[in-house]
């Protein structure tokens, strides 16, 4: 008997054969990987080419070609285009202005930059509508009285109105990348240049910003993969005028379809073309990754001399302000004020002011009601799951070293580089009676399970990064002083990663908090989450109630922010 | 008695870029009771697989392992028992102290995974904080505390459950030199205090030099030679023990009638003894300390250069195409471009290396 306890050692310490702790977890891993994210993408593909009998690719190539699809793929490729490019620009800008002049009030500054992060991008474009939109936005109108014009001056719900609100909401996704890299560049690169004598301009042109191009381009290509993929903003803004792109477009076929089965096929096949478009921006980002050619990281960050703007500090400090208070404060206020009008259109005049807006939303409306509960539901149990998968992933890609990491790894992180609507589709597809008779559909668990799919690989990323780390004699240790395998997870490795583990659990609940692409797919009658709620509240006409309602969400987004922040910083120990 | 016993230990392992590496080679070593015992080597020659082997890290290939006289690793009988059924005490290069937890919790883990009795815990906990030189930190965390207090931690934690071996894993590479050779000393004072066996893994010979009761040298998975510090370094068995441990001249020479004549010009004599019976193609070891320079006695060569060090002078001379070095008092000086003479005292002679040797440490190398 003694010996074969002594064998299950042995095997376990080759990983081979027998029943252990680490076996239990890489299968586990593979079924939940393959149910929750294979069987979703296969679907798609299964439904894109296979007509029932054979194979079919007829369908495909009639979606392609048809002529309101390729409307909107042209739509989704300048918007891509135009919004990177420009969100890049002015990301660059303010980067380089907060890292490496001497302009005053960066704190205050930088705190502006991270409120986008915050707000879903549908609320921001459905605040920039109440101000813009060609027939009733009050800026519009009241530039229209001040100026006697007879037509409103901006039209928001254009591709032009779609690009612009997108660089608002996307630059300081470029931002947060050149920043960095600027703050973590040595700066004796650009001192030994000026040593050398080069001037002041031809250091940023000929070494700050050629050293900052990996930082720039990854930001870049950030900025083009979220916006090709992106459903809120074209949605809210584009929605009226007819102005599709692949992901509202997707969402707008399965609409009409009304559950047909040649109906999911042209969204399952139109799902592949926009996978398609993202797939090689994605393949451009991973090969600028891997070309690290310029190592400019030097450990800690170093006080890098500042370029002093002299007669120009206080004009480019105006205007900074004017811009970031234009495009942070003025939608949140817009949004704010809308919710306390009687009426969207009235004037925000004492008068007009009332509560009725936030009554209406939670007395007597249950659709309401339930959003909020679903929501705080699907955060919770999607980011609980994903803490729980996603960490024993880490675990079993970053220290147990199967011979199948590289796989899982990659499963675990393809829905990440998959538009959500994509997602949608196949879960849909998945989960409507093909496997074993499970139907999902209509109910909350396939929202929770797309949600699972979708942000694991947030835990995943947040868990390795803290397990590697985690030197390998630490747990050693541990075996040597007398304690098993199982005692060393439990009293070792999982306390130290415990403060990865629980930011971990709040970068997905936040998303899922505000989440609108797939649940405006996958929801049902019962199973509204906020974003749908929201959405709906809007389309319907009750601009003023989902003005309310958008308050309320933000209001819980910047809750669960602060408790995040709080616990975060409580790491001293970890 | 014999604490701890390697037999036939042979470690292999195949990597897709390099083959069939053996890591360790047939590897036969008794340690006493008591003993203080060093691996010394090159990086990558196999003495930290051959600790991790004992420890229970690795798996054998072939071979045994008996700790104080238990089988604990044996792959042919199909037995291994995991580390922590071992029994060791253990401190590793880089410290490995548990950051969540604060000193007094990282030394009472193994007392309590071993579920004692709080008192106890408390007790011993105490006394291994004591020795260690640690007392009226409990409570503070790992992070604030220097380089040489957390591995004072990392020791006491070893010796808290009073281990019968102790393996120490480089424990002093990663502190800075004055503060090693304070540790080191504390290392020796513990062992006599609780008379552990202690296996001491190191790259640092005059670390190997000053801790050991015994010690071998290790190189590309082989045992290269077994003895005292003293044996090891005044009868070194082949070139590589000689040029590990010390400082070493090695010069090409042709033995003739008990003389040996320089490889490249064989009518250069440079040593000849009455006691050197061999014949052919040798290599001439010898120890820059052990050569007498002079101005009229040996072989006949000029200084190519001074270096003066702290507590001696160092010349190169000039011997064939190639140099040999030298180490005299400050008093016995030469300028570079003097005449002079070289008399060597008791050289080691070894057979020029194989070419393959050669090759193998090439392959290894780039690993």
């Amino acid at each position: 008997m003694f010996s074969r306890a002594i064998n299950r050692d042995l095997a376990h310490l080759e990983g081979k054969g027998g029943f252990s702790l680490d076996r239990l977890m890489i299968i586990l891993c593979y079924v939940a990987l393959i149910t929750v994210v294979i069987l979703p993408v296969f679907m798609i593909l299964y439904y894109a080419f296979w007509d029932g009998t054979k194979i079919d690719i007829a369908m495909f190539k009639q979606v392609i070609f048809q002529k309101s699809n390729i409307r909107s793929m042209w739509n989704t490729l300048v918007i891509g285009v135009f919004s990177t490019a420009l969100a890049t620009a002015v990301g660059v800008f303010f980067a380089w202005l907060l890292g490496r002049s001497d302009i005053p009030m960066k704190g205050l500054m930088k705190f502006l930059f991270s409120i986008p992060f915050m707000i879903p991008p549908f609320l921001a474009a459905m605040s920039w509508d109440m101000m813009f939109s060609g027939r009733g936005g009050y800026v519009n109108k009241a530039l229209m009285s001040l100026f006697n014009l007879t037509k409103a001056p901006f039209n928001i719900n254009s591709v032009a109105g779609i690009i612009v609100i997108e660089v608002v909401y996307y630059f300081p996704f470029v931002y947060m990348q050149v920043v960095s890299a600027l703050e973590r560049m040595d700066p004796t690169l650009e001192e030994s240049a000026r040593i050398a004598g080069a001037s002041q301009l031809y250091v940023i042109r000929r070494i700050t910003l050629p050293l900052t191009i990996p930082a720039i381009s990854s930001g870049m290509l950030l900025v083009l993969i979220t916006s090709l993929s992106n459903y809120g903003i074209p949605a809210m803004l584009g929605y009226s005028q007819s102005i599709f792109t692949l992901p509202t477009m997707i969402v707008e076929l399965m609409n009409r379809a009304g559950g047909s089965f040649e109906g999911i096929r042209q969204s399952a096949a139109l799902s592949i073309v926009l996978v398609f478009i993202v797939s090689i921006a994605l393949l451009v980002q991973r090969r600028l990754l891997t070309h690290g050619r310029y190592d400019i990281i030097k450990g800690k960050s170093m006080r890098p001399m500042l370029i002093k703007l002299r007669g120009a500090k206080y004009p480019l400090l105006a205007f900074s302000l004017l811009f970031l208070s234009l495009i942070v404060v003025a939608p949140i206020v817009m949004i704010i004020l809308v919710s306390f009008v009687k009426a969207y259109g009235l004037p925000f005049l004492a008068k007009n002011l009332t509560l009725a807006n936030f009554r209406r939303i939670f007395v007597g409306n249950i659709m309401v009601r339930d959003s909020v509960k679903n929501s705080l539901f699907l955060a919770f149990s999607a980011a609980s799951f994903c803490l729980l998968l996603g960490t024993m992933l880490a675990y079993v890609i970053y220290k147990v070293k199967p011979k199948g990491g590289t796989a899982l790894e990659m499963m675990a992180v393809l829905p990440y580089s998959l538009p959500g609507t994509v997602m949608a589709i196949g879960c849909i597809l998945a989960w409507s009676g093909a496997f074993f008779g499970i139907t999902l559909y209509n109910t909350i668990w396939i929202i929770l399970v797309a949600y699972i799919a979708r942000y694991l690989s947030y835990v995943l990323k947040s868990s390795s990064a803290a397990l590697q780390q985690v030197h390998g004699s630490l747990e050693e240790a541990a075996r040597s002083c007398g304690a098993s395998h199982m005692q060393t997870l439990k009293d070792v490795t999982l306390p130290l990663i415990k403060p990865a583990m629980i930011s971990g659990f709040f970068l997905v609940f936040l998303p899922c908090m505000r989440e609108l692409t797939t649940s405006i797919l996958l929801y049902g009658p019962k199973s509204r989450t906020l974003g749908v709620a929201i959405y709906q509240l809007r389309i319907n006409g009750q601009i003023a109630p989902a003005a309310a309602l958008s308050v309320v969400t933000i209001t819980l987004i910047i809750i669960c922010n602060n408790i995040v922040k709080a616990i975060t910083r409580d790491k001293k120990r970890g | 008695m014999n604490q701890i016993v390697l037999e036939h230990v042979t470690k292999s392992f195949t990597t897709k870029s390099l083959g069939t590496v053996v890591a360790v080679r047939d590897f036969n070593l008794s340690v006493k009771k008591g003993e203080c015992f060093s691996f010394l080597g090159p990086s990558g020659c196999g003495k930290t697989t051959t600790l991790r082997m004992i420890a229970g890290f690795e798996d054998l290939s072939e071979g045994s392992i008996y700790l104080g006289g238990r089988l604990v690793s044996d792959k042919r009988k199909n037995i291994y028992l995991p580390p922590e059924k071992r029994e060791l005490g253990m401190v590793f290069q880089a410290f490995a102290v548990w950051p969540h937890l604060n000193v007094y919790e990282n030394v009472a883990f193994p007392l309590k995974v071993k579920k004692r009795p709080h008192s106890e815990i408390k007790k011993r906990v105490a006394l291994a904080l004591h020795h260690c030189d640690l007392d009226g930190l409990e409570k503070v965390y790992p992070s604030d505390l220097s380089g040489g207090q957390q591995q004072r931690i990392a020791l006491a934690r070893a010796i808290v459950v009073n281990p019968d071996v102790m393996l120490l894993d480089e424990p002093l590479s990663n502190l800075d030199p004055h503060l090693r050779e304070s540790m080191r000393f504390e290392i020796k004072r513990l062992q006599k205090e609780f008379g552990f066996t202690i296996i001491f893994v190191t790259h640092d010979q005059a670390e190997a030099m000053a801790l050991s009761d015994r010690m071998l040298v290790m190189d590309m998975g082989n045992i290269q030679q077994i003895g005292t510090p003293q044996e090891l370094y005044h009868k070194p068995v082949n070139r590589f023990v000689h040029s590990f441990l010390g400082q070493s001249n090695f010069t090409d020479v042709v033995i003739r009638d008990g003389k040996a004549f320089l490889k490249e010009d064989e009518s250069n004599l440079l040593f000849s003894g009455t006691s050197l019976d061999l014949k052919g193609d040798y290599v001439m070891a010898t120890r820059p300390n052990a050569i007498d320079l002079n101005r009229q006695d040996g072989y006949k060569t000029t200084i190519l250069k001074r270096t003066s060090k702290t507590d001696f002078m160092e010349y190169l001379v000039s011997v064939g195409k190639g140099s040999i070095m030298v180490q005299t008092p400050h008093r016995n000086f030469f300028r570079a471009g003097d005449p002079c003479f070289i008399k060597i005292k008791d050289p080691a002679w070894y057979k020029p290396e194989k070419k393959d040797i050669e090759e193998e440490r090439e392959r290894r190398n780039t690993i």
